[in-house]
């Protein structure tokens, strides 16, 4: 079952439904194994691998099957070593997979035509497409000939993309002399200046500060929307899911365990709610029992996690006692829910691996 | 649009872009000037010696020359080969490709429509032509200071074939350097390898004494010597030749001959280099990247 799940399905843009039927990335039984070699501990070890190694196959990515339409913004969320890193590589045309296919704008990506990679980027965290020791403005102008982008569009896209991020005083800086998220900015920029109709993120947001992912997220939405891009990221923070993506696609294990909004996700994973009641005073240990729900004390504040279908029924009774100033009720953090997901995914498979043995 | 109307357009737009590489890398390069400044006039400090050890080798005989090079000769040989260097050694290439190969900044040149190998050349170019500019000052004035080693300024041809020599040499340099550099992908580290290769380097290109004097080395083939062995290998072209074209040891035939040789081997590296590209591009996709 493959979800086409995009922004612009909420609008009433008569287009939207052209931009379902029109799939830029298609990815079938997609699947890529590597021979890893185990170098063993200790010297005597060390010597005998000279001469037999010992290697097993990973199978980073298996067969994994994706559909990805026009303008849609798509999370890859996975704990470290799932295979979304794997995945972009393949997308974007820097490994060859060992089985399945695969096709982004039409084309092949590990063929590599020059007419593909003129129509996409890729933005992998802190490697740097901006020359060291040149200002920004340099690297760019070497994109403009790369990308053959005609002089007065080139200068447009630039402006308006340099505006965007408020970093117009840094193009002329040498890169080098500019913090982790200043550089960011100038590597999106870079990336963008040729308009891509795809563009892979791995990790945009790593190591930055809340201010600079907020900016970051702005920038991102506001290109992808005006321009109709395709945006597939892959991230570790839920803020960048929540402020950017509907589609979400979470990967364990080289597997797809979960392919929809997410929105869905909540609404599948999540079995409490969290409620917040601010106490005239710190409660005692007969009051906490008395609700009858586990709970965390922080002074006159009480956090209780309540089930779901409970609420309605619960709530009135929780505001009837004495002493209850203030009520907030919250989902749990999307952190919270797709950790547990990791987290049962691994359970089953150590499960299932303790049946088969 | 026609073929014949494409390829020219293609060709242009393709030097366009080599054209801004080469801006964009000679900029680069300038920030570093100050480090060639110092790294020329060491690099005239081996000569110092190489003079004082063949005035004793003439002391100790009573022969004008040795091999065909009389003492100023040999001086002047060795000034040469100091400026056929400049052209055709390469310092920092293949371990600068091996080491973007291993850290990865080689995927850049994967995912955007652009030439690993052509960039690499243009990087070269503007890295050449920036030591020109710092260090023509100290060449021009070794070359002043040591006017009286040198015979004669040779005539037309020979300048116009010296300079051919250069060029190629400068090229042969850059592909033997850049194959070396693309084993990366095969081995974690060329560094050996690179070593391996300098050190047959230094013994065969003439870098180390003139190729002439390996004339009467026999290889156990009658009839042939090492120095014929060497005439038909690549290393003579990037240093040997050009100083030989110069002081006139090569002529006529023998001269468009190892031209001929020179410029055959460069279109066999620049053949090498792009297939070991192909090759380990191939590899490094489907081992990891």
């Amino acid at each position: 079952m493959v979800f086409l799940y995009t922004r612009r399905m909420h609008n009433s843009d008569p287009s939207a439904a052209a931009a379902v039927s029109d799939p830029v990335i298609r990815v079938e039984a997609l699947a890529k194994e590597y021979r890893v070699y185990d170098k063993p501990e200790g010297l005597a070890a060390s010597v005998r691998s000279l001469f037999h190694r010992t290697s097993r196959v990973v199978e980073a990515v298996k067969g994994v099957d994706l559909t990805v339409g026009r303008g849609e913004f798509v999370a890859l969320l996975g704990p470290n070593g799932a295979g979304k890193t794997t995945l972009l590589k393949l997308l974007s045309g820097i490994i060859t997979p060992s089985r399945g296919t695969a096709r982004v704008l039409g084309h092949v990506p590990w063929e590599r035509a020059d007419d593909f990679r003129r129509r996409f980027a890729l933005v992998m965290g802190q490697r740097n497409q901006l020359w060291w020791d040149l200002p920004a403005a340099e690297s760019f102008r070497l994109h403009q000939e790369i990308y053959r982008i005609e002089p007065s569009r080139f200068e447009r896209t630039r402006d308006e993309l340099v505006d965007m991020l408020g970093v117009r005083r840094l193009i002329l800086q040498p890169v080098r002399e500019l913090s982790l998220g200043e550089r960011m900015k100038l590597e999106l920029v870079a990336a963008l200046l040729h308009e891509p109709e795809v563009l892979f993120l791995d990790e945009p947001t790593i190591g930055l500060d809340v201010v600079a992912q907020h900016t970051i997220h702005e920038f991102l939405r506001g290109v992808q929307s005006r321009r109709r891009m395709t945006v597939v990221l892959t991230t570790h923070y839920m803020k960048d899911v929540a402020a950017l993506c509907e589609r979400v696609v979470v990967i364990t294990r080289g597997d797809i365990l979960y392919d929809g909004s997410l929105a869905e996700i909540v609404d599948r994973f999540t079995t409490h709610k969290i409620v917040t009641l601010d106490l005239d005073e710190v409660p005692d240990q007969a009051t906490i029992e008395r609700f009858g729900f586990p709970c965390e004390c922080r002074g006159p504040q009480v956090i209780m996690r309540i089930d779901r279908n409970r609420i309605a029924e619960v709530l009135p009774e929780i505001l009837g006692s004495a002493g209850v100033r203030d009520v907030s009720v919250e989902d749990v953090p999307l952190e919270e829910i797709v950790a547990e997901l990791f987290r049962s995914d691994a359970r089953d498979a150590a499960a299932s691996a303790g049946a088969a043995s | 649009m026609s073929d014949a109307v494409a390829r020219p357009a293609a060709a242009f737009q393709g030097l366009r872009t080599w054209w801004t590489m080469l801006k964009i890398s000679l900029e680069e390069r300038l920030v570093y000037r100050g480090d060639f400044a110092l790294g020329t006039l060491m690099r005239f400090l081996p000569i110092v010696t190489q003079v004082f050890l063949w005035t004793a080798v003439f002391g100790a005989t009573s022969r004008a020359d040795i091999g065909g090079y009389t003492r100023n000769d040999i001086v002047a040989y060795y000034l040469l080969t100091m400026v056929t260097r400049a052209f055709s050694s390469m310092p920092g290439l293949a371990g600068g490709i091996a080491r973007s190969v291993r850290d990865g900044s080689v995927k850049k040149f994967l995912v955007q429509p652009v030439d690993y190998v052509s960039f690499l050349l243009a990087a070269r170019v503007a890295h050449k032509l920036v030591y020109y500019a710092v260090a023509v000052l100290p060449f021009a004035g070794v070359f002043f200071l040591c006017r009286g080693y040198f015979p004669p300024v040779p005539d037309a041809t020979t300048i116009a074939a010296f300079l051919a020599s250069l060029v190629l040499s400068f090229l042969l340099g850059f592909f033997m350097e850049a194959t070396l550099g693309m084993l990366g992908f095969w081995f974690m580290e060329v560094s050996s390898i690179v070593f391996g290769y300098m050190l047959v380097q230094y013994l065969l290109s003439g870098h180390m004494f003139p190729i002439d004097l390996l004339a009467g080395v026999p290889t156990g083939v009658a009839g042939v010597s090492l120095a014929d062995v060497v005439r038909w290998l690549p290393f003579e072209y990037t240093a040997y030749f050009s100083s030989a074209v110069w002081l006139g040891k090569v002529r006529g035939a023998e001269l468009v001959r190892s031209l001929a040789i020179e410029a055959a081997w460069v279109v066999v590296m620049a053949v090498a280099c792009r297939i070991a590209w192909r090759r380990g591009t191939r590899r490094y996709s489907a081992f990891g990247g």
